[in-house]
């Protein structure tokens, strides 16, 4: 049986992992390349790198450090951030990546999905939304959520599938940073339009809000999380462990 | 040294560090005589099965790893290189395969509940069939690896592993000195690197 998958985020800027992030026993925790073993090591099914970077130059550092990451750690990896163009697929792919994650960049040229699926294959691409209640529709924000882009979400994801997107990461803007649960209403709204995987994200605080999202929705593929896992609110090993104890599948 | 055989289609890197985490010597080539002196050879693979066959028979690489493999040197392939060695796929039309393998390729969405979702990606456990296969020395049955695939291998009689995907879906395949993983054992960490280190160790 297929399991559930448990996604660490790591946000990359010029080439280091920003957030401040507390284990005990590494000795760089901004290395990108450490934190990617350690989740490796507890089992983290797959990890995201978000770059963050605004400069060229901070970009050639990231796809070093992401080059350094996929030659020491042999899980999935997808990189998202600042990918508007077939060439920004090119260069995190030559460098490792697996899949890759767009979202303002499909806003700006909604072209981009079908062009990267067609060239990659849909399994590569990877449709990022941020999306939050505007008068009881969802609707598609831009700009790390400041920008109301007047899409309606399930039109805008439903689209994206029909143009190659093979999976949906959905954050929802209402719950994240809430650490109140996922936000199950929109994930389900989501779940019933799409027949790709559809990753939850935003609003995990504790194990059981990850529990509660495989529980009520079997069609959710995975949950993704950042600060919480760096911060070791929620250890990845115990997640596990209490996932299967309440009947989940997991990889263990 | 090994043979990653590189005809254009997908990307090398994971495979090639990953043979060197586990301390040997692999290189992608394109070259026929590089393939030719290296003890075993990988076929590596992503996309559409048309478009790859098309290109490794056109390089006359296709034609290299057949007398390779008959010669009895150590094969494997990887996800699509894995398909690949079969007769045939009727992914999009009917293309033909090395033929090292007996079977073809099919549409997983034939065999698995309605409400499945296609591709099968994630990660899933091995069952073995029959006695474990000599690449899965070093693993337990029910590990997990690392798929991404809508086509599998059916009516084939050489499967050694499957994978439950609401039906038994072919994992990996063997014959002689030839070998297939359907899933990546480049992408499923400890587990994958034992998998090519027992490759290794034939």
């Amino acid at each position: 049986m297929i399991t559930k998958r448990i996604i660490p985020c790591l946000d990359v800027k010029d080439g280091r992992v920003v957030k401040g992030v507390n284990f005990q026993g590494l000795a760089d925790v901004s290395s990108s390349v450490e934190l990617g073993k350690y989740y490796s090591s507890c089992g983290a099914d797959e990890l995201v790198f978000y770059d963050i970077t605004a400069s060229s130059e901070g970009r050639k550092l990231f796809t070093d450090i992401l080059k350094e990451v996929a030659s020491t750690i042999f899980i999935p990896l997808t990189v998202g951030g600042g990918i508007n163009t077939l060439d920004d697929f090119d260069r995190v792919l030559k460098c490792g990546a697996d899949k890759v994650s767009v979202n303002s960049g499909a806003i700006k040229n909604p072209d981009l999905i079908g062009q990267a699926s067609k060239r990659y294959g849909n399994q590569c691409v990877v449709l990022s939304v941020d999306a939050k209640r505007v008068d009881g529709t969802f609707k598609v924000f831009a700009k790390g959520g400041r920008e109301n882009t007047g899409l309606d979400a399930i039109d805008w994801i439903k689209r994206g599938v029909d143009n190659g997107a093979g999976e949906i990461v959905l954050n929802s803007i209402d719950t994240d940073g809430v650490k109140g649960g996922f936000d199950l209403e929109m994930l389900d709204a989501v779940c019933s339009v799409v027949s790709v995987p559809v990753i939850a994200s935003g609003g995990a605080g504790n194990q059981e809000h990850f529990v509660e999202l495989f529980k009520k929705l079997p069609k959710v593929d995975a949950g993704l999380a950042a600060s919480i896992f760096h911060f070791g609110e929620v250890k990845i090993k115990d997640l596990k462990q209490t996932l299967k104890n309440n009947g989940i599948p997991v990889r263990i | 040294m090994i043979a990653i055989v590189d005809y254009g289609v997908g990307n090398l890197f994971s495979l090639v560090s990953s043979f060197k985490a586990i301390g040997v010597n692999a290189i992608a080539t394109s070259d026929k005589e590089v393939i030719e002196k290296a003890e075993k050879i990988i076929l590596p693979g992503v996309g559409a099965f048309g478009d790859a066959s098309e290109k490794l028979f056109s390089s006359g690489l296709a034609q290299v790893v057949i007398d390779q493999a008959k010669k009895g040197k150590p094969l494997l392939g990887i996800c699509l290189g894995m398909q690949l060695l079969f007769d045939k796929s009727l992914e999009h039309g009917e293309y033909k395969g090395l033929s090292l393998i007996s079977g073809e390729i099919r549409p997983i969405k034939e065999v698995i509940p309605a409400n499945y979702k296609i591709p099968h990606i994630g990660w899933n456990a091995l069952n073995f069939k029959g006695e474990k296969n000599e690449i899965f020395k070093y693993l337990n049955e029910g590990d997990f690896v690392y798929f991404v695939h809508s086509y599998y291998g059916a009516n084939c009689d050489c499967v050694t592993a499957t994978a439950d995907y609401g039906a038994p879906l072919t994992a990996s395949v063997a014959k002689n000195n030839v070998y297939g993983c359907q899933f990546h054992p480049e992408k499923s960490g400890d587990v994958g690197l034992k998998i090519l280190k027992a490759f290794c160790e034939i």
